[in-house]
């Protein structure tokens, strides 16, 4: 599964892709922010204000309850301000 | 006739004219054309901005563009549409993002390009960070305000 961080996400991961295998067990992009967290401080602090990250899988959003099946690509990032 | 929509991320400058040129094409029947523009202002917070840095997601800006864009020519008779969004480091008074829309009439195309404004600003995968003169950079944040717009769009 690719991973992509955008913005201060990324910033405080400090790398803007990775690619990873998570456990089966985690099955959802809450869970996946959960292992994720189990990795290390900078994931921890990426992810410190959970209700503030978004995610999308295969490009396209997705909420925190969305299940991972299908998910080749899931990206996390801060609430998008283009425009 | 399909109407044509055009979008694109670019690092370069637009030009208005240009642009409504390129869309209109030979087109007749035209009878409005609306146009919007975001520029980088010079401050933020009371401070004053020296940079704007904008980063986008490759891919899925192009497909959120296009659904945006999709979803505004099916609820409106656009005759063409025009989203250009700039990337890379802007100054103030910079040009960020260009809308255009064309229709038979004026309503169509300012609701149109409020339309696409508001769902560009929610949807669409960009991120800002400005730099103030003290050196410090910060990652603008998402406005209430922008989430709240689109409420008055839903069917």
């Amino acid at each position: 599964m690719k991973l992509m961080y955008f913005a201060w996400v990324r910033e405080k991961i400090g790398i803007n892709q990775e690619t990873v295998s998570p456990p089966e067990t985690v099955k959802t992009i809450s869970e996946l922010i959960t292992w994720l967290e189990s990795r290390g401080p900078e994931y921890r602090a990426a992810f410190e204000n959970r209700e503030s990250i978004r995610a999308a899988i295969n490009q396209t959003h997705v909420d925190h309850h969305s299940t991972l099946e299908a998910a080749a690509e899931v990206a996390f990032f801060p609430p998008v301000t283009g425009g | 006739m399909t109407a044509p929509r055009i979008n694109r991320v670019q690092s370069n400058p637009f030009n208005i004219t240009e642009e409504i040129t390129a869309l209109r094409g030979e087109r007749k029947d035209i009878g409005a054309i609306v146009t919007f523009t975001g520029t980088v202002r010079d401050t933020a917070a009371g401070e004053k901005i020296t940079t704007m840095a904008l980063e986008h997601y490759p891919g899925m800006t192009e497909q959120e563009l296009e659904h945006i864009t999709n979803e505004a020519h099916s609820r409106w008779p656009l005759q063409g549409s025009t989203i250009i969004h700039r990337i890379g480091d802007l100054s103030p008074g910079d040009d960020i993002v260009l809308v255009i829309t064309l229709s038979a009439h004026r309503a169509a195309a300012f609701e149109a390009a409020e339309f696409l404004m508001d769902f560009l600003k929610s949807k669409a995968p960009f991120w800002k960070k400005e730099t103030g003169e003290s050196g410090n950079a910060d990652w603008v944040d998402a406005r209430d305000t922008d989430t709240e717009a689109l409420t008055r769009w839903q069917k």
